[in-house]
């Protein structure tokens, strides 16, 4: 099977008046279809990087990011991101929110219409279509803003730290909805998070960046005896504890 | 809610007491006022002559209204102001809009922008009328002349506020840069906007008076120039109390506005 999406010796530097500073160096790796890609590494290593560069946000300057072995030029409607924040407008609606980016695209065909209404009931909000978004929960705002990303229907979704705004019980519940919606959907993705645990719990292979400059430090396969195991039971399965150790070694060897 | 608690309506009864306290003695304090100044003219404790009274004020006023200039000299004004107004916001508007679409031309021209709003406007005020000549063109381009440099300047930098995050939404939805202004950057700074209409609106009436001074036959400007060249100050303090009623009003309205649109967006 040929990759979804493949990088090739990507490198990238910001530029300032004080200098250069490498924020990635040398990345190289595949997705495929269907797969969840975690992104691990400390803070400040490039992550958040390496996903405007994949979803064509900032250009490329060496190496080359290809997806369906189309060399991207600039954004591709094929790719969904999720920030940090849900950023769902107060002055709209939940449903006028949600389908911002096929108003943004004029794609609001009525069978892409449709299909935002059926999220919309499969996920719990169809009660809330006409709410404001101050009135929707933690979790069901995450949940409005992956509708909002997965009604233009991207191939590839890439999450940078969905769940980095929310409590700890609400991130417990909202990662495994966004895990179930994700496969349900058949989707492939790749977040990004600094939560070792989170990564483990839904990655199907786990990326370790390295400090800055980051590299690949190690791309880990992670296999647990049911492969349709949720989060939360993963979280509680024993060779959880293994992963963790082994990433965390990873991590903390030679700084 | 049919049946409140005691403390509750407790609560209410002295908040209401407390509001109707406010009302009645600020028309006291009003009133209290008028008094003071129509006995201490009668008594010629100050002369009336110079500080007037409220009867003759309000003589003033019937007369005026008898003849229709006082309508005149306020309608001239009023239209003055909210002209030059809108083309105040219109132009701002634009204004802002380019300068956030090129950073480049908004740093050549912040510079300048600085210096001419911090130009004391009625400076410019004889210079219009050398160009413009003496008339009502003269007077919006003086009340605009106050208002828009500070207009420009505060709606470029509400529009440079919007969160850098929900402009990289637009992106990540596909959007480009007029799509970023007309689905985040407007909506978001909508409240600066206006707060800014609030200052504008002052500021116009403003400008509109000082091109009055200089260069009107008709408006309350006018009439406070001429009533203090021929010491019929009547007229004068009349004039400033119609002034007075417009700004509350202009201002009242656009609270309203306010109002209105934060009720339909929620917020």
């Amino acid at each position: 099977m040929t990759p979804l999406l493949e990088v090739s010796h990507v490198t990238y530097s910001y530029h300032t008046l004080s200098g250069e500073t490498t924020a990635l160096s040398d990345i190289t790796f595949s997705v495929d279809e269907g797969e969840f890609l975690v992104i691990v590494g400390p803070s400040g290593c490039g992550k958040s990087t390496l996903l405007s560069l994949l979803s064509g946000l900032i250009p490329t300057e060496q190496g080359s990011i290809r997806l369906s072995h189309t060399p991207f030029i600039k954004h591709q409607t094929d790719i969904g991101y999720m920030l940090q924040k849900d950023h769902l407008f107060e002055w709209r609606t939940v449903y006028k929110n949600v389908i911002l980016g096929l108003e943004i695209q004029k794609k609001e065909t009525p069978e892409n219409l449709a299909h935002v209404e059926q999220m919309l009931k499969d996920y719990g909000l169809i009660s809330f279509k006409n709410a404001r978004p101050s009135e929707l929960s933690g979790g069901m705002r995450q949940r409005a803003a992956l509708i909002r990303t997965l009604a233009l229907d991207p191939s590839l979704l890439l999450l940078d730290e969905p769940f980095s705004a929310l409590d700890y019980q609400t991130r417990l519940n909202v990662c495994d909805d966004v895990y179930s919606i994700i496969k349900k959907e058949r989707k492939t993705a790749i977040l990004v998070t600094h939560d070792l645990s989170e990564a483990i719990s839904m990655a199907d292979r786990i990326l370790i960046l390295s400090k800055r400059p980051a590299c690949i430090r190690q791309i880990l396969s992670v296999h647990f005896s049911d492969p349709k195991m949720p989060p939360m039971q993963r979280r509680q399965a024993p060779e959880f504890k293994h992963y963790f150790n082994e990433i965390w070694k990873e991590l903390n060897t030679n700084g | 809610m049919d049946k409140l608690s005691k403390r509750q309506a407790e609560f209410i009864k002295n908040h209401r007491r407390h509001h109707y306290l406010v009302s009645f003695f600020r028309f006291m304090a009003f009133f209290s006022f008028l008094l003071l100044w129509e006995v201490s003219a009668n008594l010629h404790w100050i002369d009336a002559f110079i500080f007037s009274s409220p009867s003759r004020i309000l003589e003033t006023m019937i007369y005026m209204a008898k003849d229709y200039s006082i309508f005149r000299h306020t309608g001239i004004t009023l239209y003055e102001t909210l002209l030059s107004f809108f083309l105040v916001i219109l132009v701002s508007f634009l204004t802002a809009t380019i300068l956030w679409f090129s950073g480049t031309i908004s740093e050549i021209l912040e510079p300048w922008l600085v210096i001419l709003n911090s130009l004391p406007k009625s400076a410019l005020a004889p210079l219009l009328i050398v160009w413009l000549g003496a008339n009502t063109r003269t007077i919006i381009v003086a009340g605009m002349s106050v208002a828009v440099f500070g207009s420009i300047i505060s709606m470029y930098t509400a529009f440079r506020e919007t969160d850098e995050e929900k402009i990289k939404l637009i992106h990540t939805l596909g959007g480009n840069q007029l799509q970023v202004l007309f689905h985040v950057v407007i909506p978001s700074s909508l409240p600066s906007i206006i707060s800014i209409l609030k200052v504008n609106i002052g500021l116009c009436l403003v400008g509109v008076i000082i091109g009055e001074f200089l260069a009107a036959r008709e408006g309350l400007g006018y009439l406070i120039i001429y009533a203090s060249q021929i010491f019929k100050l009547n007229y004068l303090i009349t004039a400033l109390i119609i002034l007075c009623i417009i700004a509350f009003l202009l201002y009242q309205i656009i609270q309203n506005i306010e109002h209105h649109i934060r009720k339909n967006r929620n917020l």
